[in-house]
């Protein structure tokens, strides 16, 4: 427990001492599009979610992503989820590790990304970071006493495909997922995504509202069903207008509404997040530790 | 008597069971950042090994593995008086932290090649534009696409006209 809390307060003491480093973050919040992180650099990024519920009580349930360019092909990820249930209690609900692997070196007009993702979330988790099999509003309903009883270890696979194309940026995101604990069968789900900065070209300033610095876009994002009953019966799909704005103070700002599309969907959620890249923390923590 | 006693028990259990998550909570925090430690300190290293053997040269033969199409394209920008200036700013928020300030080869952890060469000077802006475009991913630069074309085209402008430009003084870190 002392070499982790060792490592904890390194990891700190690197984040203090890092350097910003300006990055052009795409507006999706449920979406992945094909760019990964910047090798040796770290995205530290907060995200909320407010929902509507229908038969409970409304939720703002938030995540702290870690996102860390190991290579220019490899990303790695840690999440820590935790929500507030009105009129109930605020809770942690869980961790995720999350690796996504670029599969080809260059650019094509089609570029595939594979996604793995190990989750243990309980049964009050909310942060509907992507939708699968038959997850309903009414999944979302119960109190927290009895949702957090519930404990999912989840193996959740994607395969992400993204295309730029004149400014435009196009994705689609295939989702399986198993729940390890118990027999239950594969999930699947689907998020697509389209979106395009409201200026291809820089101004020569440095300025905060030049329009290069915003991005907008939609998303779509829903369940599949599962193995034994796929398709579109007892899912919920969502509708969300994105934009982000990518200060030159490397902080950046995402906003997202997202509508239910049908009455398994919450009606509405609010999505933001605010995040900040770092640069060099991979030779940071490694000087802390007496490497180079 | 029985039913508060009874009830006295069920809150010990609930702020027991409240206080077991959160300390399982910090662990998994604890935990997490862990990983993230010495994954970074693991990549970091194999970057450092794979920096001590690597020739600049291998990256500059990048060049050479443009597609004729590529090579050919003509910067659509280059009558554009605002190109390179733009083209700077960009240098300065997403490649001077690799290539050096003035793209004279970076220093440090994030030691990329110099621009100020003749293999990079001599390139063709199409050449140019299809590095930035396509990255050299197994050697740790990423794809630029995510920067709209006519950004990239404001790049190579910028990178074109480097020798024209000082030397950035030492720390200066203005392009």
């Amino acid at each position: 427990m002392n070499l982790i809390r060792a490592f904890a307060l390194a990891f700190l003491a690197a984040l203090v001492l890092l350097r910003s480093a300006h990055a052009q973050e795409s507006p999706y919040i449920v979406t992945y599009d094909h760019y990964l992180e910047e090798p040796g650099s770290l995205e530290v990024e907060y995200f909320s979610t407010f929902g509507t519920q229908r038969a409970g009580n409304d939720f703002h349930a938030f995540w702290v992503e870690f996102e860390y360019g190991a290579t220019a092909w490899w990303t790695t990820e840690v999440y820590l989820d935790g929500q507030t249930t009105f009129n109930d209690s605020t809770i942690f609900t869980g961790f995720r590790v999350e690796n996504r692997f670029r599969l080809l070196q260059r650019e094509h007009f089609i570029n595939p990304v594979l996604y793995v993702e190990y989750e243990q979330t309980s049964g009050a988790d909310k942060i509907l970071k992507e939708v699968e099999g038959h997850d309903v509003e009414l999944d979302y309903a119960d109190p927290n006493w009895l949702a957090r009883q519930e404990h999912d270890h989840e193996l959740e696979t994607k395969l992400l495909l993204s295309a730029t194309f004149k400014g435009w940026n196009i994705a689609e995101n295939t989702i399986a997922t198993k729940n390890v604990t118990g027999g239950n069968p594969w999930e699947f789900g689907y998020a697509i995504g389209a979106s395009r900065p409201l200026a291809l070209k820089a101004s020569a300033n440095h300025c905060n509202f030049c329009r290069e610095n915003f991005i907008a876009g939609v998303e779509m994002y829903g369940g599949l069903g599962d193995r034994y009953s796929f398709g579109l019966p007892n899912t919920s799909h969502y509708l969300a207008p994105v934009v982000a704005w990518n200060l030159p103070s490397d902080w950046t700002l995402r906003l997202s509404p997202g509508f239910g599309l049908n009455d398994n969907s919450h009606k509405f959620l609010l999505r933001w997040g605010l995040s900040r890249e770092f640069s060099g923390f991979g030779s940071a923590i490694a000087r802390l530790f007496g490497g180079r | 008597m029985l039913c508060h006693g009874t009830a006295t028990r069920n809150a010990r259990r609930r702020n027991l069971k409240l206080s077991i998550q959160t300390a399982t909570g910090f662990r998994a925090f604890c935990a997490s950042l862990t990983v993230l430690a010495m994954l970074s300190v693991g990549s970091s290293v194999a970057r450092g090994q794979k920096d001590s053997g690597r020739s600049e040269n291998v990256l500059y033969a990048e060049l050479a593995k443009a597609p004729a199409k590529a090579v050919s394209r003509r910067n659509p920008l280059e009558h554009d008086p605002e190109s390179a200036a733009a083209g700077a700013k960009l240098y300065g928020l997403h490649c001077a932290e690799c290539h050096g300030p003035a793209g004279e080869g970076g220093q440090g952890a994030k030691k990329g090649p110099s621009l100020r060469v003749d293999e990079v000077q001599q390139a063709t802006p199409g050449t140019l534009f299809w590095l930035v475009t396509n990255g050299v991913v197994r050697r740790g630069m990423p794809v630029w696409s995510k920067l709209p074309e006519p950004e990239r085209w404001q790049l190579v402008d910028f990178i074109k006209s480097l020798n024209e430009r000082p030397k950035a003084a030492p720390g200066s870190g203005k392009p």
